[in-house]
């Protein structure tokens, strides 16, 4: 589990670094929306990338829950051990 | 103190631009004076922003129509069908839709937004799954919220993506409806419907085409991208609206499919508001029946697309992918959008400023729209302005290319 854990953590923390224009400090703990400033519809897009490299889907009610990349990651491991 | 406190943000962001003395979110007109004309702060103003495809507005037989219909009728119907009852002219209009698409089947809403919240919130129930091209129109993500299905969306006008969407789903219970535009509002481009249709047979999915931008502008005769692409047979929904090339307000929905009246007593933005008035009815009909009787209204639409696609082409604008009604400019930011869009105005063109998130990949845009009414002229002449601010701004270079073509 947490070997899957550190994996889907590297997935999100690099997809989100090269989504991003500048570098930013990135942790569970940050808020996609107020420390990224992404809109919702880059939110989406960036959850798109990541839905590729992880193939699989995040339902967009999912998506809109997500405030921090700790939401994300907790999204991500339930799609991955529900599939 | 704030309820309203959660849209500072927004609100700072508005007054910014209300600040600049012309905001392209709050332009009132001070008169119409035909489908390419009006006048805005005094001054005659070519009107380049309309979705106004075909020109109709203006129709004699159209606003005819609408005026008959609301002497006779009313100005009115002041309930919806179920509880308060259709008139002649709701039937007559569906039957004719029914007809121009070769459907069995037709249902009016009162707007084009409402017909995607009215069919996509109930065509997908609690275990089906909707998929939604990523650039879908707003109108189709909020149908997609008021329903209870699972959403998903796929990258734009991607078949590979949609695949391995689907593929994902293979073996989850539930149906599959896949949601897309024939040509999308924001830059114009038209959806692979082809490649689309043959991922849906593959995966047993239904599928939606909302041919807003498209009826009356693709198509032999006008039916949109699906009858252009060839493909109706597998556009199990077309769903469009009255407000572009059909000069009025209003949507609908064509279908083939087996108890399609039932969604009537389903389908609540269809139940629950106001039908649509005897005049909008009737000059709907009569555009309906202008756009099937004069197909060089299209004939000239396209050519007027060509024109000014090619000619900012030929100027060295950035535009979205293929030359149709819709001619995006991409700038490179909002504020050099605002500006160029401030000082056409200035100069007598009225155009449409799209900024994300209603835009793909964050894109600040320049949006034109042309119409049959257009005369070359006047395409020409926006062309001009075009040529002098972008020079005057620096977004195009000194010198004019050659134009392609
Ligand atoms: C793709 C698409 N669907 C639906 C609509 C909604 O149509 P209406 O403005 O008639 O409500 C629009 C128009 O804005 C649109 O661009």
């Amino acid at each position: 589990m947490s070997d899957t854990d550190a994996e889907l953590k590297t997935v999100i923390f690099d997809t989100l670094r090269a989504a991003l224009t500048k570098p930013a400090e990135l942790s569970e703990a940050t808020h996609i929306v107020d420390d990224l400033g992404l809109d919702s519809v880059a939110v989406m897009d960036f959850v798109m990338e990541i839905e590729d490299r992880l193939d699989l889907s995040v339902p967009l009610d999912k998506i809109a829950e997500i405030q921090t990349l700790g939401d994300l990651l907790n999204v991500l491991r339930g799609l991955k051990g529900g599939a | 103190m704030g309820l309203l406190d959660k849209y500072a943000a927004l609100g700072a962001q508005y007054a910014q631009v209300e600040a600049a003395g012309v905001n392209p979110f709050n332009v009132t007109f001070e008169a119409m004076v035909s489908a390419t004309e009006g006048r805005y702060r005094g001054k005659p103003v070519l009107l380049l922003g309309t979705n106004n495809y075909l020109g109709l507005t203006y129709d004699p037989g159209v606003v005819e129509a609408a005026l008959a219909a609301t002497r006779a009728e009313g100005t009115g119907t002041t309930g919806s069908r179920i509880a308060n009852g259709s008139y002649g002219g709701h039937k007559g209009l569906e039957t004719e839709l029914a007809d121009f698409y070769g459907r069995r089947h037709a249902m009016v809403f009162t707007t084009g937004y409402q017909a995607n919240l009215g069919m996509l919130s109930v065509l997908a129930g609690k275990d089906d799954h909707l998929i939604l091209d990523a650039d879908s129109h707003a109108s189709i993500y909020d149908g997609a919220k008021l329903g209870n299905a699972q959403v998903t969306r796929f990258r734009h006008n991607s078949p590979e993506d949609l695949d391995a969407r689907l593929r994902r789903l293979d073996g989850t219970p539930g149906e599959k409806v896949i949601v897309v535009e024939g040509i999308y509002s924001m830059l114009g481009d038209t959806a692979p419907l082809r490649e689309f249709a043959e991922v849906k047979r593959k995966w047993g999915a239904y599928l939606v085409v909302d041919e807003a931008h498209s009826l009356g502008v693709l198509g032999a005769t006008g039916r949109g991208l699906a009858e252009a692409a060839g493909v109706e047979a597998e556009a199990d929904f077309i769903v469009g609206t009255f407000s572009k090339s059909l000069a009025g307000v209003g949507g609908f929905c064509v279908s083939d499919i087996e108890g399609f009246d039932v969604l009537r007593v389903a389908t609540r933005p269809y139940m629950f508001t106001a039908s649509l008035p005897p005049g909008v009815i009737a000059a709907t009909r009569a555009a309906l029946a202008a756009l099937r009787a004069r197909p060089e209204l299209r004939a000239r639409l396209n050519d007027n697309a060509a024109r000014l696609y090619n000619g900012l082409a030929g100027l060295g604008f950035a535009l979205g992918p293929e030359p149709n009604p819709v001619v995006s400019a991409i700038m490179p930011s909002p504020e050099m959008a605002f500006a160029f869009w401030a000082r056409l105005l200035e100069a007598g063109l009225y155009t449409n400023v799209s900024l994300p998130p209603a835009t793909p990949k964050g894109l600040a845009l320049l949006r034109s729209s042309v119409s049959a009414a257009h005369s070359p002229a006047q395409i020409e002449q926006a062309i001009g302005m075009f040529e002098a601010v972008g020079r005057e701004m620096g977004i195009i270079g000194a010198e004019a290319r050659p134009a392609p073509g």
